[in-house]
């Protein structure tokens, strides 16, 4: 990544100008050709830079107003194939081994899930308890009540 | 919001193309105008259905570093708590969770050795044990929810 990806990625982290030609209105602001924008905006997306380009939705307003924290406590030896296992599941939107803290947090591996209705969820749970079988040593669900925050990943220096 | 909004929000999750006129596929696909898909994500955007409308940047990917830290806020220094973290630009999400630990928050900073530095910056400034957990691995990450 040189300065003028990053001067792309400082006029583009809180979003795309909402024109019918984004790229072109990006090249103006930057005084860039609108090739040279593309350009360096398919290569950032062909390694990894930018994940896509899209839209976030707050899950509350789109009725997603279930959305827990699963933790659940498993073996250390088969957390990765139980994560891999339990990533499977078409509602775990994100599933990751984290690191517990003992003795007040024994959980290490972690899964979200979203759902619209108690009913939904409380299945969503009972899925993943199921897929882990004898592994579970004991869980917890934490719903989120607020977004205190959501910006995206920001640089200090604009 | 009505259907077309919905299918909209659905679109622009699977990604807007890198061309002239990015728009003109899904607005021919929903058959509106491209000036009618701009108002439409405008007002999505202002009315607060979307939180954001642009390139999703991968921190670490970008030789940054990302972690989700938590915090045991007593009840009557919630907001203040909560004030002093968002007051970090580096903190990218936050949210309030029904458990002993009620604050969780993701960091994303632009090298790893700024990580450590904001955890006890954060630590000293909430004068509470921040607990760290940076993911060891990733099974699976889909950000897409259907609306």
């Amino acid at each position: 990544m040189d300065d003028t990806d990053r001067r792309i990625m400082h006029a583009t982290q809180s979003g795309l100008p909402l024109t019918t030609e984004p790229y072109q209105t990006l090249a103006e602001q930057l005084g860039l050709t609108v090739d040279e924008v593309m350009a360096r905006l398919k290569a950032m997306q062909a390694n990894g830079c930018i994940r896509r380009i899209g839209a976030v939705p707050n899950h509350y307003r789109l009725g997603y107003l279930f959305n827990g924290m699963t933790v659940w406590n498993v073996p250390d030896e088969r957390v990765d194939e139980l994560g891999q296992q339990v990533g499977q599941l078409s509602f775990v939107s994100h599933c990751y081994h984290r690191p517990r803290h003992l003795p007040d947090w024994p959980y290490n591996l972690f899964a979200m899930v979203h759902a619209k209705s108690q009913t939904d969820v409380d299945h969503q749970i009972q899925q993943i308890a199921t897929r882990l079988g004898d592994a579970n040593r004991g869980h917890e669900v934490l719903f989120s009540t607020q977004i205190l925050k959501k910006t995206g990943f920001r640089s200090r220096f604009d | 919001m009505d259907e077309l909004d919905r299918q909209l929000i659905n679109a622009l999750q699977n990604g807007l193309p890198v061309c002239q006129s990015p728009f003109k596929t899904i607005a021919t696909a929903l058959m509106l105008s491209e000036e009618d898909v701009l108002a439409r994500l405008r007002r999505l955007l202002d009315s607060g259905i979307l939180t954001r409308f642009g390139p999703l940047y991968n921190a670490e990917q970008l030789g940054g570093a990302l972690t989700l830290a938590a915090v045991k806020a007593p009840t009557e220094r919630f907001d203040n708590v909560v004030a002093i973290i968002n007051a970090f630009p580096e903190v990218a999400h936050n949210y309030a969770r029904d458990h002993a630990l009620n604050i969780w928050f993701v960091l994303a900073t632009e090298t790893p050795e700024q990580l450590p530095i904001i955890l006890d910056a954060i630590a000293e400034q909430t004068g509470l044990r921040v607990y760290n957990m940076p993911k060891i691995k990733e099974y699976f990450v889909n950000l897409k929810l259907e609306a």
